[in-house]
């Protein structure tokens, strides 16, 4: 099908143009720039199925830019692992728009709403940029696109948000810096930037120090976008202080891209042999993994705002994430796991996020120890927290649950027992911090205020009840979807897309 | 010795520049407490990116025989040219650090953009008052 | 045989919770949800002896998993049909007994308490059918996590620490039993429950092996054998219904049931015994049976010594298994029954003392059996029976247990024949106190009113229930088919054992 072919480029290139009609539209009428962005965001998100079934049902889709062949031109390639996180993309980015609608009315003045829409529009075409590009250096110009319109997105709160972003740009920059420096270390060995060529041209130079050394270059640099410990410092602040439907955004899907960008050059550019024989790399992201998993867990306890919590249970679960990546030259469960724990790790974190959100849109409460009798005020967002916590504590049959099950799977089918260890030990950490909140909402007993009636018969626009509650379904729907053996066309799909050589 | 030197220092002169300067722009965004000067240190930890990577496409360059003044000519394809067989230079490097000085460029104005912003609000830009501010603000909430 | 009957008993709690909370405001509307679910759930569950008794399992399989030759899948054999039986039937009753009581405390928080009631059982009943350890496992963690809510239903900070305990053991106990799980499926590429054990652990390293059966032990910490039993006294803050059900029955019994499944139906009688660790379980069991009787000795709060009897009590299933033989693992399976039926009557019994009398000290209690002599005869009943004596099932049980005493290697078979009687001696000392003070001792006069409080029989709905359950922990001795129980023990004692 023709049409097929095109709709990665479609998808990014109108997200983009949405970006500045937004902005035009918004000049006009402040109401139409989040209607423009929702509506944009639905058409791609049914370009973005229609991508995955096509690729699904016939294979990669490869577009050259201008029609110029690969090694010159820009191609965007699109294999079942890009398509899947593009319908992860865009499936959350609309429910959180949907959310941030009255979130954004009461957070932010009305004369920034179109510049808001139209950052996260452009934003959203960044992120949709990076998962589609098969080149790397377009990779960098998209990240930058998405780094650029998250730092002032977070910047929109001002107060604390704005020292938050500062910080966020100078990391994010030598991030990107660092990421570029490698990519042209490997362009000096080999002449190219095309991924699919890279590919071919690499194992002749595995050996050189050169092509090594860029590699740790991009790992680091793409260590500091996505917040993996232990370069994670500009991030709590970055979620804690920004308005609550952007953290929530970027928690959910922002970070998801930026590690996409390290399964792809993992799996697609060096490969996994690269990883193992060459540089003998993948126990050492292993254990990086592993104490990012227990140190954000262990940071996470100790906060009493309830954001900041969630940033570092972030900085945790990415954790799970890397140890995936870790594993899998020895296991395919590892990259199981990956694919697993992005989408479910985007639903609970998104989920999260938003009840933490309205917890503060609607009572202004962001202390955890303030929390007593949530649950009977806001029946609701207490459950969407609730179900999405459980979720975050792996207890079946929820979605963190399949997770982790992957994920110890793997540990003991690659032999390395420490990390089955430390899976199990995440989850009671996990259970730690997230019982104190539901203990608070739910359990502690507090006394009732006398007045303030009409405080209690406001409840919170259906707007963002509903994008908690789907989330909240998903947590529970993801955890038995895993399990069943519905997911394995794609699963053995992106294994061969990103040529593992391994199948289940 | 010198041959060492020669090899590994002199022929890669571009990548030891590059470095300098690059650590002197690391130093400078992490080190420092005023944001002005972070900002500064950030753009010239870019810009001497950008310098090594141009320098990646002089793929002319014979250090050791011209004393490097005689690299690969701009790829501008001319008869003359082609027929006493210049060497180009690469121009990738060059179209793709266009589009990194963009980005380098929109980093900063953002980044400028917050700058103000803090000013107006916190009235300093060195980071360790900005911090104590937000301590006392802390301090204040916990105490009622 | 492919039948749909066990997923519809598991759905009937999964139907009523929603409904629970969706009718929060109609109390009589609520509860009828939770007795229509638990009769409907009895009925299934019991419709499906008959073929079970045939020598037909039956088969439910929900989806494929993404693992190899795991399904999600339930089966209904004789030996899960048994712990299926017990808690559907307790069930109906302590709902019956919950109205009564939670109504004449007048409770908070009453929809949420019938709501986590709803998923305990769906985690029991879906224990007690699953076919394999992953599923096993799902219904293990819904258990756990429902029971918080009715651990900490008085939301007091005694009660929060309570439930806080009970998180802090049976969480890292469900971390173990997740490695188990993948362990053994890691090693054998298979976690059914099968007859006889899965074969292939047979052959992997006698370490590897070992270390999980632990794994599966700690993972099992339900069952509250000691040393990790305290979080089971901590969590009788709980209201007494839910302690009836819960720490008799449902969460107790599932740690206990999982320990039988995982002994005969997963390492098999013969690599237990193999591997020596039979002696080592049956050790902790029979310290755990006379430990948890001197403990029960010297509580004073009823609810405690029922819950250092219930830690006993349990070891005796755990020894019978740990025996590896034929009658040892007979008295075992019937004990989880019977002992649920005996216990739940005693716990009934105290609530309805704490209803009547509003008295939780056991020392409180002199005279009690006149003002009200329905509960206090129950009690005695029960008490009785925990001490194996006839004419009720518990003897029946512990004679079984006795035999596969016998039938062990000459030293040990005295000793833990010694262990048994010493604990059933020890049930006599901590119980007939109780009864000699309730019906020989006169009340101090002062007592005769607990501060303007009024002692009477607790309220029908109550005694109701009680009176059932005493009186069928003599009808089992008497006639053991009752609910096809004893059947159904032979059955699975041919299944794992074979002959007739």
């Amino acid at each position: 099908m023709l049409l097929a072919e095109q709709l990665p480029v479609i998808i990014v290139t109108v997200a983009m143009f949405c970006g500045f009609t937004i902005l035009l539209a918004g000049y006009l009428n402040k109401k139409s720039a989040f209607w423009i962005s929702l509506l944009a965001n639905i058409v791609f998100f049914a370009l973005s199925i229609l991508t995955l079934r096509h690729v699904l049902a016939v294979g990669p889709i490869k577009y050259w830019q201008g029609g110029w062949r690969p090694p010159w031109g820009i191609e965007y390639v699109v294999d079942a692992m890009n398509a899947y996180l593009l319908v992860i993309l865009f499936f959350i980015v609309i429910l959180i728009e949907i959310y941030s609608k009255r979130n954004v009315e009461k957070e932010i003045e009305a004369r920034k709403h179109p510049t808001f829409y139209a950052l996260i529009q452009l934003m959203v075409a960044g992120l949709a940029g990076i998962t589609v590009t098969g080149d790397l250096f377009n990779m960098f110009v998209w990240l930058e696109i998405a780094s650029l319109t998250a730092y002032a997105l977070i910047a929109v709160a001002g107060g604390r948000a704005l020292r938050a972003s500062y910080n966020y740009v100078i990391m994010g920059s030598i991030g990107a810096v660092f990421y570029i420096f490698g990519v042209g270390w490997i362009y000096a060995a080999t002449g190219t930037l095309n991924m699919a060529d890279m590919r071919i041209l690499l194992p002749v130079v595995y050996d050189s120090r050169l092509v090594q050394m860029a590699f740790a270059f991009i790992v680091v640099g793409i260590m500091i976008k996505a917040y993996i410990f232990p370069l994670h410092f500009w991030q709590p602040d970055a979620y804690t202080y920004a308005p609550s439907s952007v953290s929530a955004m970027i928690a959910s899907i922002h970070g998801k891209v930026m590690i996409y960008i390290l399964i792809r050059l993992v799996y697609s550019v060096f490969t996994l042999d690269f990883i193992r024989y060459y540089i003998g790399l993948d126990l050492i992201i292993c254990w990086v993994a592993a104490a990012g998993i227990l140190a954000g867990s262990v940071f996470a306890i100790k906060q009493r705002n309830v954001k900041r919590m969630l940033a570092y249970s972030s900085v945790s679960q990415f954790g799970y994430i890397l140890l995936g990546i870790g594993l899998s030259p020895l296991s395919p469960w590892g990259l199981v796991g990956v694919v697993a724990h992005i989408l479910n790790h985007a639903v609970m974190k998104g989920c999260l996020f938003l009840a933490a959100g309205s917890f503060i849109h609607q009572e202004g409460k962001w202390d955890i120890r303030s929390f007593e009798g949530l649950s009977k005020r806001m029946p609701w967002a207490s459950g969407a927290f609730a179900i999405a916590a459980i979720s975050m504590i792996g207890i079946p049959p929820t979605a963190g649950f399949a997770s982790k099950l992957f994920l110890i799977l793997a540990s003991l089918d690659a032999a390395q027992y420490p990390f089955v260890v430390i899976l199990l030990l995440s989850g009671l950490l996990n259970l730690v911090y997230f019982w104190r909140v539901i203990d608070r909402m739910y359990f502690v007993r507090h006394e009732e205020p006398t007045e303030g009636g009409n405080e209690g018969t406001r409840r919170l626009p259906i707007s963002m009840t509903a994008p908690m509650m789907v989330l909240a379904a998903l947590c529970i729907i993801l955890g038995i979807f895993w399990l069943t053996d519905i997911p394995m066309p794609l699963i053995n799909q992106i294994l061969s897309d990103l040529s593992t050589g391994g199948r289940l | 010795m010198m041959e060492w030197l020669a090899q590994h220092v002199l022929e890669k002169y571009n990548f030891w520049i590059a470095m300098t300067i690059i650590l002197i722009g690391l130093y400078a965004a992490m080190a420092k407490g005023n944001l002005l000067k972070k900002l500064i240190g950030l753009s010239i930890f870019q810009t001497a990116m950008f310098l090594w990577f141009i320098s990646l496409g002089d793929v002319g360059r014979d250090v050791m025989v011209t004393w490097g003044l005689k690299g690969g000519t701009p790829p501008i394809i001319w008869e003359k040219a082609v027929e006493e067989g210049y060497t180009y230079v690469n121009p990738l490097p060059n179209v793709l650090m266009l589009t990194g000085i963009v980005v380098s460029a929109a980093t900063t104005a953002v980044a400028l953009a917050i700058v103000i912003r803090i000013y107006q609000k916190y009235g300093t830009i060195e980071e360790d008052e900005i911090l104590e501010r937000e301590l006392q603000e802390e301090v204040r909430y916990a105490s009622g | 045989m492919e039948s749909l009957t066990p997923l519809l008993a598991i759905l009937c709690p999964a139907i009523a919770a929603p409904l629970v909370l969706l009718s929060r405001n109609h109390p009589n509307i609520r509860e009828g949800w939770t007795i229509a679910a638990g009769i409907t759930m009895f009925a299934l569950v019991l419709s499906m002896g008959p073929e079970v008794l045939k020598g037909d399992v039956i088969r439910f399989t929900m989806f494929h998993t993404m693992f190899k030759n795991i399904d999600f899948a339930f089966k209904v054999d004789a030996f899960g049909l048994i712990f299926a039986i017990t808690t559907s039937s307790l069930w109906i009753l302590v709902s019956l007994y919950s109205i009564g009581y939670m109504r004449s405390l007048k409770e908070h928080a009453q929809t949420r308490y019938f709501f986590a009631f709803c998923l305990a059982i769906l985690g029991a009943i879906g224990v007690a059918l699953s076919a394999n350890l992953l599923t096993m496992f799902v219904f293990f963690e819904i258990i756990t996590v429902s029971t918080y809510p009715l651990v900490i239903h008085e939301q007091t900070p005694e009660a929060l620490g309570g439930g806080h305990k009970y998180f802090a053991y049976l969480m890292p106990a469900g971390a173990f039993f997740l490695f188990g799980v993948v362990a053994t499926y890691y090693l054998t590429g298979s976690c059914d429950f099968t007859p006889g054990g899965i074969k292939a652990l047979a052959t992997t390293s006698p370490v590897a092996a070992t270390v999980l059966f632990f794994c599966f032990l700690l993972g099992f910490m339900k069952a509250a054998w000691m040393p990790f039993h305290s979080w089971l006294p901590t969590a009788m803050v709980a209201p007494t219904p839910v302690s009836a059900l819960l720490h008799a029955v449902a969460v107790v019994k599932a740690g206990v049931f999982g320990i039988v499944r995982m002994i005969c139906y997963i390492f098999g009688v013969g690599l237990v015994d193999e591997l020596g660790l039979w002696l080592i379980l049956a050790c902790i069991a029979g310290f755990t049976m006379i430990m948890g009787s001197f403990f029960a000795i010297a509580q004073d709060d009823i609810k405690k010594r029922l819950a250092y009897s219930t830690i006993s009590q349990l070891s005796y299933v755990i020894l019978g298994a740990a025996f590896l033989t034929k009658d040892g693992v007979m008295g075992a399976m019937l004990h989880i029954p019977f002992h649920a039926y005996m216990k739940i009557t005693l716990f009934l019994c105290a609530g309805a003392i704490l209803v009547g009398s509003g008295k939780r000290k056991i020392s409180e209690m002199a005279g009690l059996g006149k003002t009200m002599p329905v509960t206090m005869l129950a009690f005695s009943i029960a008490a009785i029976g925990m001490a194996g004596l006839p004419p009720l099932c518990g003897f029946i049980s512990k004679l079984y247990l006795c035999f596969g005493a016998w039938e062990l290697h000459p030293p040990y078979g005295m000793i833990f024949l010694a262990v048994i009687l010493t604990s059933s001696v020890l049930d006599i000392v901590y119980f007939f106190p109780i009864i000699h003070a309730a019906f020989f001792r006169e009340p101090v006069d002062a007592e005769r009113t607990n501060g303007g409080y009024v002692i009477k029989e607790a309220p029908t709905f109550m005694l109701v229930p009680l009176s059932i359950t005493a009186a069928f922990s003599i009808l089992f001795f008497i006639y053991p088919h009752t609910f096809y129980i004893i059947d159904l023990v032979q059955l699975a004692i041919v299944e794992l054992f074979g002959g007739g």
